[in-house]
């Protein structure tokens, strides 16, 4: 009846795991309670669980990125205390059994489930808005990905209590995540997690390619796109290329596991190789994926701080294309250890060098934004400055790791893992504070609070040269990755100190809440009432914060890169139309998240082998899916009366307010 | 204040309105999952071929492909492409029965030819040469069932988009509907015949 | 603005380099073999090299936001200047040249350390065929007809040539002191060359995860005299234990953190019969390794991964 699923799967005898769960419980109860206290079931529902609107969306995915980034912090903080204790003899708190999924664990949700929902999240709030659309192109489907994307999160989560998570490493190599060497869910967990959410990210990258191409404003040429847009464009044509391989790569394995094929086992003629190279024919671009928006979001930052066009617009276009390119050509750098011939690990050593050209490109830009600007020290500024130190440290050793040379006695140590946190903390993972610290004011209608917000960034950044700067001496201190315990002495003092990096890095977090916290308490004086609240120079900062539903009471005409910044300078910024036209707009529907959360049914299902169970949620999901094509309702027209209304609220409210809605020069205000 | 009415940029606004659903948008967003399908599909033909020396012991390709049954099966699905081919003609002509007698014609090939691969699959496992005797044969059945799972998968949108068009006749909706079927379904053609080709006589031949 | 802050960033930048000078404790910074003492020099050129680039972006990164604060009224502000044909040749430029420069180091040495490469030396090497059990190292000596488990020695100054296969799980063999490291595979056979210039006791491990027991799988490479490598050779023979295809089974169950065990004699063929054990092949030789290479169709990348057909 229920497949392999019995009591026995919950790790009752595990105390950190249990008293984990008590407190998701508790939390989980206060949240229900709360909801049903003030009655805001109903709210919930009809406004955002079954909203087809991007921003809505775009804050959910950020909302479950931020409680995964706890998640997965958890997992970090655990590794590095067992790391400082584990020394000569002492096993640590934590068995191989356990430790190995944490870190398993660890590297699934940073990135699969904190990094690409918080980089999906804010390109939801943005692209639509600076190309001056009122939606994506397939709003539905919008929903849809999001909410198969929260179904492999519940699958992740649910792995903490019922059963097990991998054992093997993010990677899963074959032939140790073969059944015959993880018998156990773990593997089975993971994989339905990465193909739930991974067809939503594909699914993302469909609709934000239609919506970007099909769907810009009057007059917005491609070149004349924001960076941020073009940047996202050319992950979503990473994502179109490579998440399908995933897919491919994940189902052969599947069938490895579920019907005893042999594509990646030991036996009968499979070859693990094999798995290798198609993990990492998606696994490369994966992280120009995570990258390429970060890029985007600190070009659009320094040029609005800095008062100044972006330097070198074009050249930063072609290097962006010329990084998506690239990044499909450079996959085997992951295994130079695997007994490739010299002319093929050179080959792919040299292409990985070249990418560091175009990256380059990119940092002189930045830099020559800067010059001659008049430079605001905003939170969002201050994370871009980190980045641009931090990443050219890790871009550097990331280059080394090209070397094949080096590699041979760098691969899989710890200076390895300094090498990507060094580039997806500095990189990726600051580029997306720094874009949620931008981009607030306009979702919520208030900005962060700025003290606390620089707090949080000088604890993340000497936190994070605190905890990895050891780990790049300790890769040469020849200690590999993924060891539980370990007899050399020298190696404990540095971890001790990585140790109390992460602590520091636990403070940017506090800082964080904190900051949400005051802010929203304090909201009334953070208030953006212009809608332009840093003297933007996109399309999203003409339009109200937040946005009304519909984006744009009329739609924008373009005739210059940096279109609003254009429109001030010419005076045509907030300007009324005499009158408004109806507005087609899409209606909400429960479909999406209908069809989400039976594929979390369903992956839960075959995890455990419930055949009937997921027999039944497949069936619910395609049986939705039609339903929902009989559904004609699926749109509306806004009235011009409505938007009338709608509009002189807003324009009432910041002329009571004495806004000066003339441009100004934000540089006088710090 | 700079609240001026622009009476001028309103009109030129309006004329450029976007529509969410237009089926321009569907038809170009369905030909991006046809893409994103393509790489599928080659990440495992790049399998195959990796592993279809990786015979364990077992049969090999020439031992158990029987080219006249599958030259039959291609047949069927060539043909198909021709009668949908006929029914989007009849749709464009507004002719709602004729389309619905093409695709009924069409939906009967498709499902001949998931019949015969049913009954090759199901002749091959009998004869102890299942998925799970060698890598090859792994990897055949992987790659030629997932073409199978596609048409199945088309055959069932076919059956609920005949419903509906026997319901609701050729609205715009359904005929951007039946150009998306089409461009799939001529799309699992191609892939048919890369099947063929690569896997069946190339099997066959070496 | 506290922008002196930023010069915190300063003292990393001086201590990376420092870091790549010293290492006295630091394994891959003291290598004891010609192979690691290569490596080691590439990876100090290629960083000092890129340093050229990452030095100058970083002080820019901080002179820039210092001299264009928005505070600072007198530096000059032009809002709308965005290109410049001599800024933008210099910058796609000079990472290009230094690419070029890294790229043919890299060609080079790529060929030079290629694993799989023997050493040039004049004295005849010995031959260790390595095995990856779950958790622990077997090495097997046909030369010598000897084999281990967790220990191995060889004279100093002489290549030793590494044969390596799995039984289950893929490791990598590394012996961090002596150079570069490699992947075990079940069924397929890798290579590595290695030689030690100096005598003394160096740790191998295994650098990829393969299990519960991979932590403790760890193995001591002894480099020797010719007269210690004599008697280390005749204190395993001493040993009465045999290890044939009856006894490897035995060997073969998981087990974690094994002491040393020397095996004083050993079946010849054993070594191929775990090579053998994953036939990928039907219609193939069964005796031709060599021959697997026709077998990589497609896969050119890992072409010589020898396999057992």
């Amino acid at each position: 009846m229920f497949g392999k699923l019995t009591l026995e799967a919950v790790p009752f005898h595990e105390p950190i795991i249990m008293v984990t769960l008590a407190v998701v419980a508790l939390l989980g109860f206060g949240v229900f309670a709360a909801l049903t206290y003030y009655r805001k079931w109903g709210y919930l529902w009809s406004e955002w669980l079954t909203s087809v609107d991007h921003k809505k969306i775009g804050v959910m995915y950020i909302l479950v990125a931020l409680v995964m980034l706890l998640r997965g912090f958890a997992d970090a903080i655990m590794m590095r205390a067992q790391l400082a204790v584990a020394q000569g003899g002492a096993e640590g708190f934590l068995p191989p059994e356990h430790y190995d999924q944490i870190f398993t664990a660890h590297g699934v949700i940073m990135i699969i489930f904190m990094a690409m929902p918080f980089m999906v999240g804010l390109m939801n709030i943005a692209v639509p808005l600076q190309i001056g659309a009122r939606d994506v192109a397939f709003p539905f489907l919008n929903s849809l990905s999001f909410w198969l994307f929260v179904a492999g999160a519940i699958l992740v989560n649910i792995s903490l209590g019922v059963g097990e998570f991998a054992r093997t490493g993010w990677v899963a190599y074959p032939p140790l995540a073969e059944l015959g060497y993880s018998p156990g869910v773990g593997v089975d967990y993971y994989i339905w997690a990465l193909q739930l959410s991974g067809l939503g990210t594909l699914l993302t990258g469909v609709n934000f390619l239609v919506t970007v191409f099909k769907m810009r404003t009057p007059g917005m040429t491609l070149m004349k796109m924001p960076i941020f847009t073009w940047a996202c464009t050319f992950t979503n044509i990473l994502i179109v290329a490579s998440f399908p391989i995933l897919t491919a790569t994940l189902g052969l394995l599947t069938l490895d596991r579920y019907l005893d094929m042999h594509f990646f086992t030991n036996e009968l003629g499979g070859n693990a190789m094999m798995y290798i190279n198609l993990f990492w024919a998606w696994g490369h671009p994966e992280v120009y994926i995570l990258i390429l928006p970060a890029f985007g979001i600190f070009s659009e930052v320094i040029s609005t701080f800095s008062g100044k066009k972006l330097f070198g617009y074009t050249s930063m276009v072609w290097a962006s294309g010329a990084i998506t390119l690239l990044g499909f050509v450079v996959w085997l750098h992951h295994f130079f250890t695997m007994g490739s011939g010299a002319n093929v690990n050179a080959f792919f050593g040299v292409a990985t060098m070249i990418i560091s050209v175009p990256t380059g490109v990119k940092l002189f830009s930045w830099l020559f934004t800067m010059f001659r600007g008049r430079i605001r020290f905003t939170t969002p500024v201050l994370w871009t400055l980190g980045f641009m130190v931090t990443f050219t440290i890790g871009g550097m050793t990331g280059v080394l790791l090209a070397v094949p040379g080096a590699d041979y006695v760098l691969h899989n140590s710890l200076f390895l893992i300094a090498h990507f946190h060094n580039t997806i903390i500095g990189g990726a993972v600051f580029g997306y504070l720094a874009g949620f610290t931008f981009w607030f004011p306009k979702a919520f209608g208030f900005k962060l609070d700025e003290r606390l917000g620089k707090g949080a960034f000088w604890c993340w950044i000497s936190g994070f040269f605190v905890a990895f700067m050891p780990l790049y001496v300790l890769g040469f201190m020849g200690m590999t990755r993924r060891l539980n315990h370990y007899d050399n002495a020298m190696w404990q003092p540095y971890l001790i100190v990585a140790f109390c990096g992460a602590g520091l890095i636990l403070c940017g977090i506090l800082f964080q809440i904190a900051q949400l916290i005051v802010s929203f308490k304090n909201r009334e004086q953070l208030r953006d009432l212009t809608g332009d609240p840093w003297g933007g120079r996109t399309l999203e900062w003409s339009t109200s914060s937040p946005p009304p539903f519909y984006n744009f009471a009329e739609l924008p005409t373009v005739h210059k890169l940096d279109a609003f910044q254009d429109m001030k300078e010419k005076g045509t910024a907030y300007q009324r139309p005499a009158s408004y036209s109806p507005i087609h707009m899409p209606k909400n529907t429960a479909a999406g998240v209908v069809i989400g959360l039976l594929g979390a049914v369903f992956g839960f299902a075959m995890v455990w082998h419930i055949w009937w169970l997921a027999g039944l949620s497949f069936i619910g999901m395609v049986a939705t899916f039609i339903a929902r094509s009989y559904n004609q309702d699926v749109d509306y027209y806004v009235q011009p009366d409505e938007i009338e209304r709608i509009e002189s609220q807003h324009h009432a409210r910041f002329e009571a307010h004495g806004q000066t809605l003339n441009t100004t020069s934000f540089a006088e205000q710090v | 204040m700079s609240t001026d009415v622009m009476s001028s940029h309103h009109a030129a606004g309006h004329d450029h309105e976007h529509d969410h659903d237009s089926g321009g948008n569907t038809v170009f967003g369905f030909w991006l999952y046809l893409m994103t399908d393509c790489v599928l599909f080659a990440s495992v033909f790049a399998t195959y071929a990796v592993l279809v020396n990786h015979t364990a012991g077992g049969p090999s390709g020439k031992d158990i492909f029987e080219l006249p049954y599958v030259l039959g099966e291609t047949f069927l699905l060539l043909i198909s492409s021709c009668t949908y081919g006929f029914s989007m003609l009849a749709a464009h002509r507004g002719a709602k029965s004729q389309a619905l007698a093409w695709l009924g014609a069409t939906f009967l090939l498709g499902a001949g030819f998931i019949g015969m691969e049913i009954n090759e699959f199901h002749h091959l496992i009998v004869e102890g040469f299942g998925p799970d005797r060698s890598a090859f044969l792994s990897s055949f059945f992987t790659l030629v069932g997932m073409h199978g799972l596609h048409v199945t998968a088309g055959l069932v949108w076919m059956l609920v988009l005949m419903a509906q068009i026997k319901t609701r006749g050729l609205t715009s909706q359904n005929n951007t509907r039946l150009m998306c079927l089409s461009l799939f379904w001529h799309f699992l053609d191609i892939v048919w015949i890369c099947v063929f080709t690569i896997v069946y006589l190339m099997g066959v031949a070496a | 603005m506290k922008i002196e802050q930023f010069s915190g960033y300063l003292k990393h930048l001086v201590w990376l380099p420092l870091l790549m000078l010293g290492g006295c404790n630091m394994a891959l910074l003291d290598p004891k073999g010609q192979v690691g003492m290569d490596e080691k020099s590439l990876i100090i050129t290629a960083t000092l090299l890129m340093l050229i680039v990452v030095v100058p972006v970083i002080v820019m990164t901080l002179a820039f936001a210092w001299k264009y604060r928005a505070s600072n009224t007198k530096a000059t502000y032009r809002p709308n200047w965005s290109h410049s044909n001599r800024i933008e040749l210099v910058v796609w430029l000079v990472p290009c040249v230094i690419v070029a420069i890294l790229g043919t180091i890299t060609w080079t040495s790529t060929h030079e350390l290629d694993p799989y490469r023997p050493l040039d030396s004049d004295v005849k090497p010995i031959e260790i065929q390595v095995v990856s059990l779950d958790w622990k190292w077997l090495f097997i000596y046909p030369e010598q007809g000897i084999a281990t488990v967790n220990e191995i020695a060889f004279p100093k100054d002489t290549p030793v040539n590494f044969k390596i296969t799995s039984q289950s799980a893929m490791n990598s063999f590394f012996i961090p002191q002596l150079g570069s490291q490699i992947y075990s595979m079940a069924g397929m056979q890798t290579k590595l060359h290695l030689i030690a210039n100096h005598e003394g006791s160096f740790e191998g491990i295994s650098a990829n995860l393969s299990g519960e027991g991979f932590s403790d799988m760890k193995f001591q490479a002894i480099s020797t005299s010719q007269d210690g490598f004599k008697d280390w050779v005749a204190k395993v023979k001493a040993n009465p234990e045999t290890l044939d295809l009856n006894s490897y089974p035995a060997l073969v169950e998981p087990s974690k953190a094994d002491p040393v065990r020397y095996f004083g004699a050993v079946s010849p063929t054993l070594y191929q019969h775990i090579l053998m054990q994953y036939a990928h092949g039907g219609h193939h030789a069964m005796n031709s390794a060599e021959h697997a290479d026709a077998d990589m169709v497609g896969m050119h990348m890992n072409a010589r991964t020898e396999e057992s057909n």
